[in-house]
């Protein structure tokens, strides 16, 4: 049996009954990457020794009967979660050596609760691209047909889960950056409240929107994560003291009588047929099922992609000064002053998005334009949470495509950042609203590609998310087909 | 002068809290380079900040004690800008929500009282230190200091010269210390002063255009600083021309001040709200509760000093430049009853003592209750107040109560009237001829008459017995 092929609760279920030891599922993680992951490209740092170390203590945890929520599960994390001692790289040449001093927040609590790390996946340079094209380092391949993108930034995440070269991992989304490539490689993937999981260790992009979240093969999985990783965080002082639930709770139960919004405004010219056409398939499934699907209006939709590309500039432009080549990462040999180390520095450590995003987000926060940019911006946002706050009063969870197509060619957009960006117009919103998203898988295209759907819920209303994707996710017949590589 | 100065102070202080601002890293100066670091301060990749509420604690003091309005809510910015002793490539500040408005501070200068308005004070982290390489051109950076607290103290331009620019600051200056929120250390840099000046002619409304002064690190040199920019600036106004507005720097050694950068190379900070840290509320409750803990401030004991002990103005000034000073003087007061004879031994001999070792009150050798003694043995005429002058000599070095030195050395007073009697005639006896110049109307030689009796006795007769038995003497004398 191919145990990487395997969900987390498979897996615990067989460890638990004595059959299996994680040595054998790390060693069967490991025996995939050799197989596919040269044409996959998941990864940035593999972990194959320490995993195998990590994999041996666990084994010894099981038989002393101390089995946690993840023990002797290999789990990958996206390269900008910082791990001590393990390069953490954010996909950047000019973090391309360093080595974090600290553990982040989530580390800590997947480690305590007995997960073994893979390795760090691929991303768009600082998380900032919907393609993972954007990374310093290698183009990561869609499992689903290698001449495509697996979406971004959390590519890496996401292709690694697709592709069976982990059992689950961790990305972060900021403006879809789970969601999407969840969708575009046919995993699940959540992006919970702002302030649900901590971001201490997160490197940040844009620091009002980041959220870490799960990718796993299904719903369940999703929620043995967030039961793992979610929770109030001294460290953080943007996280929330509001107790997480035990998220499992939320996988059985019906959708009797359950209401789910269909914003129109999400439903747009420009959407591929296919995608829409599957999304109106599952419409009916969730109806089927007893839920009271409506349409809603969220009418600050058409502002968000505006909105976006304000705020989480201006704040990467803020969040990305410390890479001055002074006290780690990359600095320039070249330049004989302070000026022009700075200089070189930055624009030999930076890609062309990045950059992109810096001079946007100076310009945006400029003394004279910051009344017309950053603070205008900041108005419609709010705005843009009273949409949701207005909707969520006439439904418990609203339904979308989580991206307009499915995954693009490789370079099709990487000269046309404004379609690149038209790739998150679905998940934008949740982010700018500091409310949970969801991506299921629903369905494939002719071609074979992976769709997904996007649940949003009012903030810390995971549970209605996992609750509705599991109800769905029973019913759908697409459990289980997997890439052909 | 044909001009009048128009001056605004900035005075950053260093909040002597024992951890950082934003992480747990302590705030201890002169540690080994970089060793009070830590992920947070030295500003690594995903690390956030955590607010520390002592330091909104001690803001909210500082707030209370220059009468200004708190903020209910409070909110951090980001001042971003790049220099190789500010980790983060931004300073956490306040920016549009300072903790407090609208204080005001009472100064004297020239004999003159006037309040001074304090537009804001706000709460933000301090930046590292680089070190230069004397040998080589090579620069290291010490992040010991990035993520002290600070508090901004930022002043109307109510400031018309420089003497009430230093008056402002000492007063400032004596706030802290007393509030026990900052050391007050200018040489460490725990309070620093830049300064904003203009001149404008009198009568005239509207305000100069303004140089802002930097790198004053003594209350002098504000002063020297200041002086030097009016001139500077009087000079270019009176030879038709125009004040740049820009950053000088004060060069202490040549006593000039220089331009550092003008306006239009002046930084662009790109504030905005810090979207790390979450807004403090400081409701009436907690602001209430600091208050509770407020010290009595120097103004108010200054006035207390002067109802209750009778002392001078200028010796309750003095007396409680310092707490431990007025601490020291009201306890030996208690023990006394003397205020004014206590006041003149603290604002004399003791302090003088102090200058010269370069200590502390707390480190008095003379404590309290062995000065009270000592004044208690003047008063009821155990000793002279000549012989004190020795025996205080004795108690600052051997740190021993009056009275035991007293008798040791034999010091006490004669009023044995008999014995002085005795003294005097023998010093009557051993010049009659200016006895007899005496007689004959020169008056003035009974402080010789004295003087002689005071040395025979080496200075244990007591005088007033002296003065009357010598006069009685004198005219007996035939």
């Amino acid at each position: 049996m191919e145990l990487n092929r395997l969900t987390v609760h498979e897996l615990q279920e067989m460890i638990k009954g004595g059959e299996i030891s994680s040595v054998d599922i790390v060693k069967s993680v490991f025996r995939r990457i050799d197989a596919v992951e040269n044409r996959v490209h998941s990864y940035i740092t593999l972990l194959r020794g320490s995993a195998l170390e990590e994999a041996e203590k666990a084994d010894q945890e099981i038989k002393r009967g101390n089995i946690k929520a993840l023990t002797g599960i290999p789990v990958a994390l996206k390269d900008l979660i910082c791990t001590r001692g393990v390069r953490t790289t954010c996909g950047s040449r000019i973090l391309g050596n360093y080595v974090p001093p600290y553990d982040s927040t989530v580390v800590k609590k997947l480690r305590e609760a007995g997960a073994v790390f893979v390795g760090k996946t691929n991303m768009d340079e600082f998380a900032m691209g919907s393609s993972t094209e954007t990374s310093s380092f290698n183009i990561t391949r869609n499992p689903w047909d290698l001449e495509r993108i697996p979406g971004g930034s959390s590519g890496g995440s996401a292709a690694a889960v697709a592709a069976d070269e982990c059992i689950a991992s961790l990305g972060s989304d900021t403006g879809g950056s789970i969601r999407q490539p969840a969708a575009m490689c046919g995993v699940v993937g959540l992006k919970p409240t702002y302030g649900r999981v901590s971001r201490f260790g997160l490197v940040a992009f844009a620091s009002s929107l980041d959220q870490i979240g799960p990718f796993s093969k299904d719903v369940e999985d999703c929620a043995i994560l967030m039961n793992v990783i979610a929770g109030h965080d001294p460290m953080d002082s943007t996280s929330v003291p509001v107790e997480a639930p035990d998220y499992r709770k939320y996988l059985s139960g019906d959708l009797n009588g359950r209401r789910i919004g269909i914003p129109k405004e999400y439903f747009i010219e420009g959407i591929d047929p296919e995608v829409s056409d599957t999304i109106e398939k599952a419409i009916k499934t969730l109806e089927g099922l007893g839920a009271k699907c409506k349409e809603v209006s969220l009418p600050y939709t058409n502002y968000c992609v505006a909105v976006y590309y304000i705020i989480a500039p201006a704040e990467a432009g803020s969040n990305l000064a410390r890479y001055d080549g002074v006290r780690y990462g990359l600095r320039s040999t070249n330049g004989d002053d302070l000026l022009e180390m700075y200089k070189h520095s930055r624009s030999e450590g930076f890609g062309a998005e990045v950059k992109r995003r810096i001079m946007i987000g100076t310009y945006a926060l400029s003394s004279g334009y910051y009344d017309a940019y950053y603070k205008k911006a900041s108005q419609v946002r709010t705005l843009i949470k009273e949409d949701f706050e207005d909707a969520f009063k006439k439904c418990d969870v609203i339904l979308t495509p989580t991206s307009p197509t499915p995954a693009f060619k490789i370079g099709e957009k990487m000269d046309d950042p404004l379609q690149m960006y038209l790739s998150d117009i679905f998940t934008l919103s949740a982010n700018l609203a500091g409310i949970p998203g969801m991506s299921v898988p629903c369905g494939y295209t002719k071609g074979g590609l992976p769709i997904g759907l996007q649940l949003l819920a009012g903030h810390f209303e995971e549970g209605k998310l996992i609750q509705t994707a599991s109800a769905y996710e029973k019913h759908s017949e697409i459990k289980g087909r997997r890439p052909d590589l | 002068m044909k001009y009048e100065a128009v001056i605004g102070l900035e005075v950053h202080a260093q909040l002597l809290t024992e951890t950082k601002i934003f992480c747990g890293c302590s705030t201890r100066f002169g540690a080994a380079p970089n060793s009070h670091t830590c992920p947070i301060c030295l500003g690594m990749p995903g690390v956030l900040p955590v607010m520390n509420r002592k330091v909104v604690e001690y803001t909210i003091k500082m707030a209370l004690a220059t009468r200004c309005r708190i903020n209910g809510k409070n909110s951090f910015a980001r001042k971003n800008y790049f220099y190789p002793d500010l980790p983060k490539g931004y300073q956490i500040s306040q920016y549009a929500c300072p903790l407090a408005e609208n204080g005001q501070v009472e100064i004297e200068a020239d004999g003159v009282k006037k309040r001074i308005g304090i537009t804001r004070i706000h709460m933000e982290e301090d930046a590292g230190k680089l070190v230069h390489d004397e040998y080589s051109p090579v620069s290291y950076v010490d992040l010991n200091r990035a993520g002290v607290p600070l508090i901004e103290i930022v002043s109307e331009p109510d400031i018309r010269s420089s003497e009430e620019a230093a008056a402002y600051l000492r007063r400032l200056h004596e706030i802290l210390v007393y509030l026990e929120i900052c050391d007050g250390n200018m040489e460490e840099g725990s309070f620093r002063c830049d300064a904003n000046i203009s001149l404008r002619s009198r009568g005239e409304e509207e305000f100069g255009i303004r140089a802002e002064l930097k790198n004053m690190n003594s209350f002098r040199n504000v002063q020297r600083a200041l002086e030097h920019e009016i001139k500077r600036q009087q000079y270019v106004l009176e030879g038709g021309g125009q004040v740049a507005q820009e950053t000088r720097l004060w060069d202490d050694s040549k006593g000039v001040t220089r331009s550092m950068r003008g306006k239009e190379e002046a930084h662009d900070y790109r504030y905005f709200p810090d979207p790390d840290l979450v807004p403090i509320i400081i409701g009436d409750e907690w602001t209430e509760e600091v208050r509770k803990t407020l010290p009595e401030l120097p103004l108010e004991k200054r006035e207390r000093f002067v109802r209750e002990y009778a002392i001078p103005e200028y010796d309750a000034g003095v007396l409680t430049v310092s707490r431990d000073l007025a601490d020291y003087y009201e306890e030996a007061v208690r023990l006394c009853g003397k205020p004014k004879i206590a006041s003149n031994w603290v604002m004399g001999d003791i302090l003088r003592y102090l200058n010269e070792e370069k200590r502390d009150i707390k480190a008095c050798p003379v404590r309290p209750i062995a000065l009270a003694e000592m004044i208690n043995l003047i008063e009821d005429g155990t000793i002279s107040g000549k012989i004190a002058k020795e025996v205080f000599e004795e108690m600052w070095s051997s740190e021993r109560p009056p009275r035991e030195i007293i008798e040791e050395k034999g010091l006490l007073q004669i009023t044995d009237v008999d014995i002085l009697k005795k003294v005097i005639n023998e010093v009557l006896e051993a010049d009659p001829e200016k006895v007899k110049q005496y007689r004959s109307g020169k008056e003035k030689l009974f402080g010789h008459f004295m003087g002689q009796v005071m040395k025979a006795t080496r200075g244990k007769a007591n005088p007033k017995l002296v003065n009357k038995i010598l006069i009685k003497m004198l005219a007996d004398r035939e």
